[in-house]
């Protein structure tokens, strides 16, 4: 599915689970749909500091034939709740041109999901973590 | 509900020990978390304030406050006699034979670097060993790593068992001349063992070292006699207690703090200052530069005199049938492990489970409005020793029922239901 086609339809979903425990058992579904990462990718250079659990994130870039150099991301975790989250973010912004990475806001996005309350503060900080390594290997 | 846990009733309570009035005395229990009833099993990071701490301190600084040990009038005397009240509280508390022996500090990590820093500098050499529990929570670890550091002494890990005992043998092996102290928690913060501190200190001193031990857990859940254990330092926090952050106590024997060089310099801690040379007040007045953490003392006491009251063995009983029965729950759950089996322990339950991060655990129990750890709780040798990366850990107070423990168990089976 096209990446803006499966953030419709996440946010469509989302608007249908309006019970906590549904949207983390959806959260956790979407978590085992990621896919796999090659385990020699899990290095101390491709940790994400800052979570509760261990994250690896990895990018490649390409370029697109239009003049444009995409980042496509990699990504795991250890946590289920972790990698739904993961899924979330690679939805939003893997494959991305490069250039567009720094304006798309993944706050504001998990905020239109009504998933921003369910995030303690510590799992919050994780994420930005995510976004700002992302960010950071987009830059 | 349906599950290996389904046909569980509540269980009376054995003792008579009145928890639901208990509950009354902490005002934030009665809140709610994500709509539900609040469940807090995370006593071992930091317990809840009962009214009487609230009040204690709302009171001092409304009726009675002024800065100690200065001031020539009777707002100041009347603070100084309040703080050393405290002080005497404690002394009674760790049955220290005199309240000298205890010095405020700003809790139990304060505590432990005091001793590493002020014992370490003055009487570690170079190639001098200290033994530390492998289950050490970091401040008892880390401090004596500086003092290591600074004095060319060598920190040795203390192993325990695969259930999470004290490994006795292994440890006097390990003593030799070379070994000046010896530091080991009272109670371990993970796995909830108690050490056997008065054996572990006969054995330390007859080979001549010292025994630190970190009573941050161990003094919420055993009734503590420092003279009867015969240890040379023990540290407490306050906020684990019952009492307010901010505050703890370091208990010493008087000889040896008498041989300790200060802490740290300021206002309080001196007998005379000149450009030339200054000297040192005596113990304990020696390690508390500068304005003390007043109005939190008089609260660690008034949470003493709250534990006291309700009577401390009947507290401990307690704690240990709602340990018991969450232990029994949780070990009836397919794929979970408990992390710390030792048949002597405190109200700590560590565990892991089969194809769920402890934190997808404790995020789940969270919505249910349970509050639990997850991480490496600050021991991570211990989790490399456990051959895990993180535990989920309930931790037990007072004011926790066996209808919480329940509700743990239940909570934790769901959350494994939505996970696997």
């Amino acid at each position: 599915m096209e990446a803006a086609a499966e953030l419709e339809d996440l946010k469509e979903t989302f608007g249908f689970l309006d019970d906590w425990e549904e949207r983390y058992a959806y959260i956790i579904d979407l978590g085992k749909g990621l896919p796999p990462m090659d385990e020699a990718l899990k290095t101390e250079a491709t940790k994400v500091r800052g979570c509760t659990s261990q994250v690896w994130m990895v990018g490649r870039e390409h370029a697109d034939g239009e003049g444009r150099v995409r980042l496509d991301l990699t990504a795991d975790s250890d946590a289920h709740i972790v990698r739904g989250l993961i899924r979330i973010l690679l939805m939003l912004y893997s494959g991305r041109p490069k250039a567009e990475i720094a304006a798309i806001d993944a706050e504001d996005f998990l905020h239109g999901l009504g998933l921003d309350q369910h995030l303690s503060p510590s799992r919050r900080n994780g994420l930005f973590s995510m976004v700002e390594r992302i960010r950071a290997l987009a830059a | 509900m349906n599950g290996p846990l389904g046909e569980i009733t509540t269980v009376a309570g054995r003792n008579s020990f009145d928890v639901a009035a208990v509950r009354r005395d902490f005002p934030i229990l009665s809140i709610l978390v994500h709509g539900k009833p609040l469940v807090f099993l995370d006593n071992g990071a930091s317990a809840q304030k009962p009214e009487a701490v609230l009040q204690a301190m709302d009171t001092m600084y409304r009726t009675s406050y002024a800065n100690v040990h200065r001031g020539i009038y009777a707002l100041s005397d009347a603070a100084t006699g309040m703080y050393e009240a405290a002080r005497e509280t404690v002394r009674r508390f760790l049955g220290a034979a005199d309240a000298s022996e205890i010095v405020f500090t700003s809790g139990g990590t304060d505590s432990l670097n005091l001793v590493a820093r002020c014992w370490g500098q003055s009487f570690l050499k170079p190639g001098d060993e200290v033994l530390v529990c492998e289950s050490e929570h970091h401040s008892n670890i880390v401090p004596w790593q500086l003092a290591a550091a600074a004095t060319g002494a060598v920190v040795r890990p203390i192993p325990v068992t695969d259930a999470g005992v004290f490994d006795f043998d292994a440890f006097t092996a390990m003593l030799s001349p070379k070994v000046k102290a010896v530091a080991v928690a009272h109670m371990s913060n993970v796995l909830g063992t108690i050490m056997p501190i008065k054996r572990i200190a006969a054995a330390a001193h007859a080979a001549g070292a010292i025994v630190v031990a970190d009573g941050c857990q161990g003094a919420v859940h055993q009734t503590v006699d420092v003279q009867d254990l015969d240890v040379d330092f023990y540290a407490i926090t306050g906020h684990k207690i019952y009492g307010p952050t901010g505050i703890g106590a370091l208990y010493g024997k008087r000889a040896l703090l008498d041989a300790l060089p200060p802490y740290k310099g300021g206002g309080d801690m001196i007998e005379t200052v000149s450009f030339e040379r200054s000297t040192w007040a005596e113990p304990p007045a020696r390690f508390e530069a500068g304005t003390p953490m007043i109005v939190e003392a008089i609260g660690l006491a008034a949470a003493i005199d709250y534990i006291e009251g309700l009577g401390l063995a009947r507290i401990h009983a307690h704690e240990a049938e709602v340990l018991a029965h969450a232990t029994d729950l949780l070990g009836r759950i397919p794929g979970v492990r408990i992390v710390g089996t030792a048949p002597d322990k405190g109200g700590v339950l560590s565990f892991v489970a089969e194809g769920a991060h402890p934190a997808d655990i404790a995020t789940l129990l969270d919505q249910r409005g349970i509050a639990v750890r997850a991480g490496h709780h600050c021991a991570q040798p211990l989790m490399v020793r456990m051959g895990v990366s993180a535990t989920t850990r309930a931790s037990f107070a007072l004011y926790n029922t066996l209808a919480e423990a329940e509700a743990l168990a239940s909570g934790v089976e769901r959350a494994l239901a939505m996970l696997r």
